[in-house]
């Protein structure tokens, strides 16, 4: 499924320069220009999966990431791919790698829809301060991709002690848009290149509430929440004329509009292309960036952040808006003040879709713990939930808010081989990972030194290589 | 839960704010000293004290009892470095936030006692989740010394401090370095020069003072129970050579009596630390490079001091330790997990449980006050659901100084009301 992935869109990116060929050399002259294809994909991931042996554990406790488990569980997989999952009977292939898991238990990758690894990488010094274009209001142009530092030691740290296989990268809040997301797969790799999901769709960042107004406050504005929607919907009008005149130039032809890279990743909102995902605290202000959706058309993929999401958990689910969420951040901010441990447990409750996210280079280290806390808190209030079905706020759900769950996000025949061995309940804290494979290679092995990489940064300084 | 919670209402509306005589039996109880859990215990609190704990406790006629059912019973946990009760919120909430002091002409003589407010929102929350005390430090303003801090309670009333000027707080790292014009050979003359002027001082209390004094009065007077050793200074260093270098101040300072907070790098030079008898009081979980100070940062930083003779406790300076005290526990119980990875460092659960509870108070010399179930030490007692390191884990009764304690808070508030979303016939707004 990877790989033609991969294909489509590298026989897009041909196209698209065949295509650009193909007018800068044209002979006889066309009654009508063919309009010039704008190669949406001008950064393509590289990423590769790296080699693995088909491996079988067995005797495990399986959480699926979509809400099922399976006790005395096994999985297969192999060629990159989940091959099977079943009970006792399921049987190795010759030459696969058996692991008796002994009761312990097997989950998906998690996946955290808000980092900034790379953009605010460790350590946390001003040269390497790349995740808030804070120079305009409005900086849709600006992708993430292009601030991520690969040798962030972060990432390594985020595979080893959280079992993270996939992430988002997030340009800052600092901006009402903050520019494009970037996808990873959580492998090290010399390039972002080399590490971006393939096929991932591309998000925005865009943010309500108190940060854009704090920075540009006195920067020219906006200065106020009021500003704050006035300068996004001004940015909207001009996204939709930017968009009128491409189709239009697209579909007949004609002198080709001016391209704007700001108004392109709007475009691509405003087409389905690229999912928004939107900073959001305060009940209030996510219901008014609903209603700005509609008037624009475009849809929200998920609000970052949602701490007031418990208050109108009803309009998430009736909107298919996912909450990405902290357990228990409160009170560092106004917009933070009414935070409860409730809320993730609220929010699945009515039925929305809920995340458990980090935006924290030692959170990120931890969300299978964050998970624990907030299915606790929601127990004790009353919502049985089960920790098969809370561990769909950690896989599935991430997945779904980030457009890949067709590839990633659970246990399921011909998804990816993104799978974590946990050496115990991972809602436990004294639990850890033990194992994390990405696409079915063994990334990281707490029993093998040779599967705990060290970072270029880290190579001949104090506590290089060590266990973290 | 629906018996929990008729069980709560029933403990709110019995509790009146003085102390109480109690013995809570049939507990799992954790002494908090690092001592092994004792089944079928009993803690016996009068006149707001611990009077007893253990296994075979007798309890007197006429004192109330409370069943544990088997429950983790413990002391109340101590925040081990924080700030907590200084400010409301942090960021655009200028009024409700005491933890700025860069506009202030003062910095040693600073006393963070009257900053504390102890109807603040953090002290509830922390207080509903089973930390009764905490060590809170005041932030440096203009000069690497931030001023004296206080020990606290989280009980709800209008005594929080226990212990005012229990200590003075210095910045002797990368952030000391910076306030003190841009080098750490800058902060530690300047903290030379500032004990200087303190023994100076004390020479000639009424006289004048010398030439070049950089101190007002009152800074240099506060100084003078430091240099003398009457007061403990905590001082913040992460880089193993800055450690080093503070450790051998003591050679100049002979009086000094310190302990260090955060020393991401400590176990690198942890044979010294133990060597100096200094206390640590460690951020956990540590493990990123974040700076350059922390290059060396591990998640076994504090059992690799441990297994050295160190003496450790943990604490949250710059974890957001304004609110996150309740998060000491989580990490605690992190600490335990890291036995089973190979490798790495962790510590046994009685000794992770410890770091929480008494360790802290010991670092700052409390350790005969608070912190632990030892007869004598105030009656701060929680009683668990379940495990008191794990994370489905919660406080169900807590005693303060003998006052049970009410939980209810902001967040408790706020998640009754919006529990349902149904629509009714008032607004939300009427549901109290």
């Amino acid at each position: 499924m990877m790989k033609a992935a991969r294909t489509t869109l590298l026989g897009a990116a041909v196209l698209a320069a065949a295509v650009l060929t193909g007018c800068a050399t044209a002979p006889q002259p066309a009654p009508k220009a063919l309009a010039v294809r704008i190669n949406e994909n001008p950064y393509p991931s590289t990423y590769e999966r790296y080699p693995g042996v088909p491996t079988l554990i067995r005797n495990a406790t399986i959480f699926d990431g979509e809400g099922g488990k399976i006790d005395r569980g096994s999985i297969l997989f192999s060629d990159g791919r989940v091959q099977a999952v079943g009970g006792p009977d399921l049987a190795a292939p010759e030459g696969a790698n058996v692991i008796d898991a002994g009761g312990r238990y097997v989950t998906p990758g998690i996946i955290d829809v808000h980092s900034h690894l790379g953009d605010y990488p460790s350590p946390a010094v001003e040269s390497l301060s790349d995740g808030n274009e804070a120079t305009g209001a409005a900086r849709p142009e600006v992708w993430a991709e292009h601030s991520v530092w690969p040798q962030d030691p972060g990432f390594n740290r985020a595979r080893a002690n959280g079992g993270i296989t996939a992430l988002q990268i997030l340009p800052g809040s600092a901006n009402l848009f903050g520019g494009r997301s970037a996808i990873l797969k959580n492998v090290p790799a010399r390039t972002v290149q080399g590490m971006k999901f393939p096929g991932a769709p591309y998000g925005l960042k865009m943010a309500c509430g108190e940060n854009p107004k704090r920075v540009y406050g006195n920067k020219g504005g906006p200065q106020t929440r009021m500003g704050n929607i006035a300068v996004t919907r001004a940015t909207w009008i001009k996204a939709q004329e930017y968009k009128r005149k491409w189709d239009k130039y697209e579909k007949s032809g004609g002198e080709m509009p001016a391209r704007d890279l700001a108004m392109e990743t709007l475009r691509g909102v405003l087409q389905g292309k690229i999912l928004v995902h939107n900073h959001c605290y305060r009940a209030d202000e996510m219901a008014l960036m609903i209603d700005m959706s509609k008037e624009f058309g475009y849809k929200i993929a998920s609000f970052q952040h949602a701490v007031e999401a418990y208050k109108i958990a009803d309009l998430l689910r009736e909107n298919g808006i996912c909450a990405a969420m902290w357990a228990d951040w409160y009170g560092f901010k106004m917009e933070s003040y009414d935070a409860i441990n409730e809320n993730i447990a609220f929010v699945h409750n009515a039925g929305a879709c809920a995340i458990v996210h980090s935006d924290d280079p030692n959170g990120i280290q931890r969300l299978n713990q964050e998970a624990a806390k907030a299915l606790a808190a929601g127990r004790r209030a009353g919502i049985q939930i089960s920790e098969e079905v809370a561990w769909t706020w950690l896989s599935m759900n991430p997945a779904k808010s980030l457009g890949i769950f067709a590839q990633t996000g659970s246990l399921k025949a011909g998804k990816m081989a993104d799978v974590v061995l946990w050496n115990g309940n991972p809602f436990s804290v004294y639990t850890r990972p033990e194992k994390v494979w990405v696409d079915g290679a063994l990334l990281f092995d707490a029993d093998n030194p040779a599967k705990q990489p060290v970072s270029d940064f880290e190579l001949g300084q104090p506590g290089e290589g060590d266990v973290k | 839960m629906i018996r929990a919670l008729a069980m709560f209402g029933l403990l709110t509306a019995a509790s009146p704010l003085a102390a109480q005589n109690v013995a809570i039996t049939n507990a799992r109880l954790v002494i908090g000293d690092g001592t092994q859990v004792i089944d079928g215990g009993t803690v016996l609190v009068r006149g707001g004290k611990v009077v007893a704990a253990g296994r075979n406790v007798r309890v007197p006629a006429g004192v109330e009892t409370v069943d544990a059912q088997g429950k983790y019973v413990t002391p109340g946990l101590v925040a081990g470095f924080s700030r907590l009760g200084l400010s409301e919120v942090d960021l655009g909430a200028a009024g409700s936030d005491d933890t700025e002091m860069g506009g202030s002409v003062f910095n040693a003589a600073i006393d963070v006692s009257p900053s504390v407010n102890p109807k603040a929102s953090t002290i509830a929350v922390s207080r509903a989740d089973g930390v009764t005390r905490a060590i809170v430090a005041p932030t440096t303003g203009k000069s690497i010394f931030a001023g004296q801090g206080a020990i606290i309670d989280t009980g709800d009333d209008f005594s929080p401090v226990l212990k005012s000027k229990a200590f003075q707080f210095v910045e002797l790292g990368e952030g000391g370095a910076g306030t003190a014009g841009g080098s750490r050979s800058s902060s530690f003359e300047l903290f030379r020069n500032a004990l200087v002027e303190a023994r100076d001082l004390r020479g000639r209390p009424d006289g004048a003072r010398r030439d070049d004094v950089l101190l007002t009065r009152r800074d240099a007077q506060a100084l003078v129970a430091v240099v003398q050793g009457r007061q403990l200074l905590i001082v913040h260093v992460e880089r193993a050579v800055d450690i080093v270098n503070v450790l051998a101040l003591k050679k100049e300072f002979p009086a000094l009596k310190m302990a260090l907070v955060g020393v991401s790098e400590g176990w690198t030079v942890a044979d010294r630390i133990a060597a100096s008898g200094v206390w640590v009081i460690a951020s956990a979980l540590n493990d990123l490079p974040a700076s350059f100070e922390m290059l060396a940062a591990t998640q076994s930083n504090i059992g690799r001091l441990r297994a050295a003779g160190v003496k450790v406790a943990i604490g949250m300076i710059d974890d957001n330790d304004t609110r996150y005290a309740r998060n000491q526990r989580q990490f605690a119980g992190n600490l335990v997990s890291l036995q089973k990875v190979p490798r790495a460092s962790g510590v046994s659960w009685d000794e992770a449980f410890a770091m929480i509870s008494a360790r802290p108070a010991e670092a700052v010399g409390m350790g005969g006050v608070v912190g632990s179930l030892a007869p004598g030490r105030q009656g701060d007692v929680v009683v668990w659901s379940g495990d008191p390191l794990e994370n489905d884990s919660v406080p169900e009764t807590v005693w303060i100084d003998g006052v049970r304690q009410s939980l209810t808070n902001h967040q408790t508030r706020l998640r009754d009301r919006y529990r349902s979303l149904e629509r009714q016939n008032v607004p939300e707004a009427y549901r109290k």
